[in-house]
């Protein structure tokens, strides 16, 4: 498994590469943010808060949306001729989502170079955790998003997911951090998962690397990540996927 | 080359598409399987080759096990489906290449390999193309090579000519008597049934999810009816419309 994980990977990541024009778009939007909103924020708040926020964006606009690619293989049938293979519907679907990550990594290093341009200060050691966690966080979101792809009639799948981002990222707190909702808006937003992981990643890009919302926002990637990848799995398993 | 007793498929909705069909398939043989739309050709090669797991029945393909170990089964049947199954935006040599390691072999081989399919389909030159830039004759003969690529026993073609034109079907049906020439189980869906007829070593004739006939060509066209006659007296004339999954 691991060999046909490598493989599809490999390959995967070889189309991803070359469509080098794909990766700078769908990191267009937070691009945006940093440069078009980032100077406005930093007049009251600081980079170091800005930027963990526009990464969990990225995450969500890139991994997140993962699925458009499954729904063209299972179109054009390249995923059924895969599934008559030898090769395991784990390592089709483990295949893809470490693509999905190393992508995310990609354009998160695009992101973060961009901002200490503008002003970051964020220390390396932190930054590379928080890089950490976005892997585990893209494969994450990445086999949510094709098991949502595989399991929504195709051409519901757009608008459910491209409605569902808008609110995952403001109630994880991807501009201004929730501490600074009223209440019922910070109540609601501690059922998302990105949340804990933000916060976890402000901490880290602050330097501060033993706190408690880093060791709660470790943990809930980690959840996240088993949970993903086993429902991605099942619907993978699943006969007609 | 494919044993199958009882073998039947219910659909979630309740659909009852393959009731209880014995399959009998030699070492070698070509064997067309027809049927009008709807009568369980494609649910029941979507199960022989692992795509869908039956709802009972038994069944060994290509020696092993359909049920206890299909990842056995997939190692030594090649597939080719209804319809085209290729990239159409990446090099096909590159999908090939990612095709035949999954089989297990190394770089090296895999492109010897590539090379040597390649050339008997008549597509060398064609390795960096994308399908969107191919003919349809040509992409049916990558997708030909995409199920011989890893050398496989048994050979599965899910209507592999249609919506060709005259000449492609031609070629095609040279490569395949080609491929029988050389000793591989083909196992075909079709709906022309003068393909059946040219092709085919034996039919078998399902209907609404049940066999209703077999036998060779010759044999099933009994008091000078054609195989298009025999057909149509077995399965009626009304028009029929394809089971819901």
């Amino acid at each position: 498994m691991i060999r046909d994980t490598w493989l599809l990977f490999r390959h995967d990541t070889r189309i991803t590469l070359r469509n080098k024009v794909g990766i700078l778009f769908s990191a267009a939007q937070p691009l945006f943010f940093l440069v078009l909103f980032g100077p406005i924020f930093a007049t009251f708040g600081t980079w170091e808060t800005l930027v963990p926020g526009l990464i969990i964006q990225l995450g969500l606009l890139s991994a997140g949306l993962a699925g458009f690619g499954i729904v063209f293989d299972w179109r054009s049938g390249v995923l059924e001729r895969l599934r008559v293979t030898p090769a395991s519907r784990l390592a089709l679907l483990l295949g893809r989502v470490l693509n999905n990550a190393f992508t995310l990594v990609l354009q998160t290093v695009m992101l973060v170079a961009a901002a200490y341009a503008l002003g970051l200060r964020a220390p390396f050691g932190g930054v590379l955790v928080a890089m950490l966690l976005v892997v585990v966080l893209g494969a994450s979101l990445a086999a949510l998003s094709y098991a949502a792809a595989l399991t929504l009639h195709e051409q519901l799948f757009a608008p459910v997911m491209t409605t569902a981002v808008v609110p995952l990222m403001l109630l994880s707190g991807t501009f201004l951090p929730m501490s600074m909702a009223p209440a019922w808006l910070d109540a609601i937003s501690h059922a998302s998962p990105f949340r804990y992981v933000l916060d976890a990643m402000r901490d880290l890009f602050g330097g501060v690397y033993l706190s408690s919302a880093v060791g709660v926002g470790v943990a809930v990637v980690v959840v996240f990540a088993v949970v993903s990848l086993t429902v991605g799995a099942r619907v993978f398993n699943r006969e007609n996927a | 080359m494919i044993e199958t007793r009882g073998l039947s498929k219910t659909f979630t909705s309740g659909a009852e598409a393959v009731r209880g069909v014995d399959l009998s398939v030699s070492a070698g043989e070509i064997v067309g399987f027809l049927g009008p739309n709807g009568a369980g050709k494609t649910t029941t090669m979507r199960m022989l080759t692992t795509l869908l797991t039956p709802t009972s029945g038994t069944a060994t393909v290509a020696g092993r096990d359909l049920l206890r170990d299909p990842a056995g089964v997939r190692r030594r049947i090649g597939y080719v489906a209804q319809n085209s199954t290729l990239n159409p935006v990446n090099p096909l040599a590159e999908e090939l290449e990612l095709q035949v390691m999954l089989y297990g072999f190394r770089r090296a081989e895999a492109r010897a390999r590539i090379a040597r399919v390649m050339a008997s389909l008549e597509l060398t030159g064609l390795e960096s193309s994308a399908a969107m830039t191919l003919s349809g004759g040509q992409k049916r003969r990558f997708d030909l090579a995409f199920g011989l690529i890893h050398d496989p026993a048994l050979l599965f073609l899910d209507e592999p000519t249609t919506g060709l034109d005259p000449q492609s079907r031609a070629n095609l049906w040279k490569h395949v008597r080609t491929l029988r020439d050389q000793g591989l189980t083909v196992f075909l869906t079709t709906h022309y049934l003068d393909e059946a007829d040219a092709l085919c070593d034996r039919v078998i004739i399902i209907d609404r999810g049940a066999v209703v006939a077999e036998g060779a060509p010759a044999e099933l066209k009994t008091g000078g009816r054609t195989l298009d006659e025999v057909f149509l007296d077995l399965t009626g004339r009304s028009l029929r419309e394809d089971v819901p999954a």
